[in-house]
Order: structure tokens, then C-alpha cells, then sequence
């Protein structure tokens, strides 16, 4: 990908209409994907906002609510990441470098969550009458 | 600038040819790749503040405000539950998709159509931040929620909530900025000359981040 960029850069002649007629032959560049593909991910986003918001329209509540609830969100944010975002078409070594990560907050939400129980405990043995 | 070999290794093969290799680690545009390890960073920034927002919300003894009454609103009679917030999700939503064409165009050198988009875009972040102003403007005035405390329940929901929808607006309001700068450039044939518009791309990331954090915003702090 970079190599042909750099080569598109050093090549690129001066008149824009040529950079278009250049884009639009041999060389092509960057991320490019059929509009139709964005089109039917924007309609699927907005679908599953719907159906987030159903669920609170509807009073779910309980376990359902909360399954659902995160359901629809990771479906809506895999596919911002992966197709908007173009991560689906990055090699493996980004993939792994920007994705990995935030797996260790799994550590810190686990973490707090048994820290806001204890309190929860403390304060309802020592503070609440 | 490192040159890659004409054909690059595909699968864990290749994240070991491009980890270990004497060679740039990833090969994309420079931009690109700090845009993502900011993006990276600023993960962890919006997770410390939704783990905290948990922390709070588990540990409080008070009820915790129905944020379904507290951001519904009343339309020609009728008592929707939530609707500003659906409206701002609908709005960035769209805001995403235009960018997304935006990139698109970018790619194919369509000066004046990635302009356009990224101009929209940047029109529809403005509007997301002007509901958002109005929302703010509605729980401090009529509903008198402050940081340290409200009359709805646990005193922890208006911290959460100004700091959570605020640094988040905040990131909205940088990303209109950025934009319009970038579809200025882009509409005077800055990107052109370049030769690139690679840096199209690199915006459209921040801007799809913001749409990315507020999918995790409305799941967690408006519907749970």
C-alpha cells in the first residue's frame, strides 16, 4: 500500500484532471470499496439503533435488557470499526496492535465493579439507616 | 522512507514479518497509523470515565435517575421516552455515513463531492453539540442538576453525566473544526498538489471514533 502511494506521489503530475485520470488507472489508491457497501452498513447502524431504543421503549428489563443492550451495541460498534473505519483491510499487525489493548480494561472494569460492591456494602452497613 | 517488499505475508506470518523484520512495522501512511494509537489512547481515556461512571452508579445507596423520564420529551401532547437522545444517535449516524462517503470520494480524487460531504458532516456534528447544548441547558436550568447533586436521586448522576456527555461534546466540537479545515483544504486542491488524500481518511477515523464512543455512551449511561 505505502509504495504505491509514494509512487502515486512522485508521479502525480501537476494538473488535477491528470491526478484523476492517474487515481483512475493502474495504480489504485487506498482504501476504495463500493459505495453500496457504506450504504447498506448505514442503514444496518441505524436498524440497530432502533432496535436499542425499542428496548428501552418497550421497558425490557432485567437480564434481557442487559444482553440486548450490549448485543445490538457491539454489533453497531464491530461494524464502525471494521468497515468504516477500514480495519476489516489492515493487516494483521494493526489489527492486533489497536484491538489487543483495550482487552486489559476487561481487568480494570472487574476491578472496579468488585471495589463499587464493596462500597456499596460498606455504606449500606455503616451510613444507611 | 523503508520500501516493502512487492508482496507482503499474510495472516500471524505476516504480523511476525512486519513486527520483527528491519522495516516500517506498519506499512500505511505515518498519519494513519499515529491517528489510530491516539484513538488507542483516547479508548482508555472514555473507558476510565464509563468504569468510573459504574463505580459510582454500583456504589451509590440513592436510586439512580430514570434516564428514560429524565431525557424524554414531550411532542404535541405525546410523552416520548428518550427521544432527544434518539435524535442525536440518528443525527451521528448519518454523520458517519457521509464520511464515510466523504473517504470514498476522496479516494476516487472527487474534489468537489468530498468537500460536500465533509462539509455536511461537519454541519450535522454542529448540530449534534447544538442538541446537546440544549439538553445541557434543559437538566441544569429546569431540572436543576448540578455536579454535585440533583433533586431526581443519586448525586453522582450529574458528575457522570457533565463529564461523560461533556468531554464527549468536547471531541465533537474538535472534529467540526478538524473537518472543515480538511474540506477546506480539499476544496482548494491543497490535497491535489500532495498528490494524497490520505488525510481524508485520517480525519474520517477521528470522526468515526466520536460516533464510536457515543454508541457506547447511549448503550451504557442512557439505556442501562
Amino acid at each position: 500500500m505505502a509504495v504505491r502511494q509514494h509512487d502515486i506521489a512522485n508521479d502525480v503530475p501537476a494538473d488535477p484532471s491528470l491526478a484523476h485520470a492517474a487515481a483512475h488507472g493502474a495504480h489504485a489508491e487506498g482504501q476504495q470499496h463500493p459505495i453500496k457497501l457504506y450504504l447498506w452498513i448505514w442503514l444496518l447502524l441505524f436498524v440497530f439503533s432502533a432496535f436499542s431504543y425499542m428496548v428501552d421503549y418497550f421497558q425490557l428489563q432485567g437480564a434481557l435488557r442487559w444482553t440486548l443492550i450490549i448485543v445490538f451495541m457491539l454489533i453497531k460498534a464491530s461494524f464502525i470499526v471494521a468497515i468504516f473505519m477500514h480495519m476489516a483491510w489492515e493487516r494483521l499487525a494493526l489489527k492486533l496492535a489497536i484491538l489487543v489493548p483495550p482487552l486489559t480494561l476487561l481487568i480494570l472494569i472487574a476491578l472496579m465493579a468488585i471495589e463499587g460492591d464493596y462500597t456499596f456494602l460498606t455504606r449500606l452497613a455503616s451510613f444507611v439507616k | 522512507m523503508s520500501h516493502q517488499p512487492a508482496t507482503l505475508e499474510s495472516g500471524f506470518k505476516g504480523v511476525t514479518a512486519d513486527w520483527s523484520a528491519d522495516k516500517q512495522a506498519f506499512p500505511v501512511p505515518w498519519g494513519k497509523a499515529m491517528m489510530w494509537i491516539f484513538l488507542l489512547s483516547d479508548t482508555f481515556i472514555f473507558s476510565c470515565f464509563l468504569t468510573s461512571y459504574m463505580n459510582v452508579r454500583m456504589s451509590t445507596t440513592d436510586p439512580w435517575p430514570n434516564t428514560a423520564e429524565v431525557f424524554a420529551l414531550t411532542v404535541g401532547g405525546h410523552h416520548i421516552p428518550l427521544l432527544l437522545i434518539a435524535i442525536m444517535t440518528m443525527v451521528l449516524i448519518t454523520s458517519s455515513g457521509t464520511m464515510a462517503m466523504a473517504v470514498n470520494f476522496g479516494y476516487r480524487r472527487d474534489r468537489k463531492r468530498t468537500a460536500q460531504l465533509m462539509f455536511a458532516t461537519a454541519a450535522l456534528g454542529l448540530c449534534f453539540v447544538g442538541m446537546q447544548a440544549f439538553e445541557w441547558t434543559k437538566l441544569i436550568v429546569d431540572e436543576g442538576v448540578r455536579p454535585w447533586g440533583n433533586p431526581l436521586g443519586a448525586a453522582q448522576f450529574g458528575s457522570s453525566f457533565f463529564m461523560i456527555t461533556g468531554f464527549h461534546g468536547l471531541h465533537v466540537t474538535g472534529g467540526v473544526i478538524y473537518l472543515s479545515v480538511v474540506a477546506y483544504r480539499v476544496l482548494s486542491g491543497f490535497y491535489d498538489r500532495k498528490g494524497t488524500y490520505e488525510t481524508v481518511e485520517v480525519a474520517g477515523l477521528y470522526w468515526h471514533f466520536v460516533d464510536l464512543v457515543w454508541v457506547f455512551i447511549f448503550a451504557f449511561f442512557y439505556l442501562w
